[in-house]
């Protein structure tokens, strides 16, 4: 029951914050890749003024897989590692933080391109 | 660069198609939902094989990401985006995709110039500006006498 609850948080949560990107394709001019820009940009910025944890502990994935919640990862990245390293943290807490998914995504991007045969996209 | 700008035209063709927001936006709910609820499930898998909660939840966005880097190679991720649009945009597998889509898609320029510069055509953008942005907040801190 708990489990499924979860789903379901992580559902309604995720599902609401596509539906906004989806409403800013197509009622605004702006381009997938300035979407995807600006909701890293506002994930930083709610994670930095403390919006977004409560939202990460009520939806889990709901609120960590969209692209805000990688924001609020490089935000809570820099946090702790000013905490831990004081000012040098400002410069390696983002990356420190979203290294796991950067690097997965870096070098599965690379073998899929190596093994993978390019198709049309008609 | 103009390559630049005809695929950000291809990418927003391919997600803008069919502009039809009564059908759009529940079709981005759901699909989009649905991936996190993936996300969910496996987080709670992850949990109960033992890892604390901040790495369940990066080993469940490295899943999601090979997952779509599988789907992207084999051509299925783009007839999902098709109907899903933002569904299949903004959760962390359209971050995987917008780089393995054009890795993928530049190799006939070669694997340096092609594939190893293209794959950051929208994913270098979104690490230029989340990463500054997150160190704007790290100096504001700083400035604040937070660090």
């Amino acid at each position: 029951m708990e489990l499924i609850e979860a789903l379901l948080r992580a559902f309604f949560v995720g599902g609401l914050i596509c539906a906004v990107g989806q409403l800013l394709i197509d009622y605004t001019p702006l381009t997938p890749a300035r979407i995807l820009v600006s909701f890293v940009v506002l994930g930083v910025v709610l994670g930095g003024i403390g919006i977004y944890q409560p939202l990460l502990d009520f939806a889990g994935a709901g609120a960590s897989v969209p692209l805000t919640g990688f924001g609020a990862l490089l935000a809570k990245g820099v946090r702790d590692a000013m905490a831990e390293q004081g000012a040098i943290g400002i410069l390696t807490g983002g990356l420190t933080a979203s290294a796991g998914g950067i690097t997965t995504a870096i070098t599965a991007a690379l073998l899929v391109a190596l093994l993978c045969r390019s198709r049309d996209k008609a | 660069m103009s390559l630049t700008e005809s695929e950000y035209d291809a990418l927003t063709k391919r997600y803008s198609q069919n502009s039809k927001p009564w059908i759009n936006v529940p079709k981005a709910f759901l699909i989009g939902g649905g991936i996190c609820a993936l996300g969910q499930g496996l987080i709670e898998g992850y949990t109960r094989l033992g890892l604390p909660a901040d790495l369940a939840s990066g080993a469940c966005s490295m899943t999601l990401v090979v997952l779509s880097a599988l789907c992207t190679g084999l051509g299925i991720y783009d007839q999902i985006a098709r109907h899903a649009g933002a569904g299949t945009l903004v959760p962390i597998t359209g971050f995987a995709n917008a780089m393995v889509s054009p890795a993928l898609e530049f190799k006939s320029e070669g694997l340096i110039l092609g594939t190893g510069a293209k794959m950051f055509a929208i994913a270098g953008p979104v690490l230029v500006y989340g990463i500054s942005a997150s160190v704007l907040y790290g100096l504001i801190r700083f400035l604040f006498g937070q660090a």
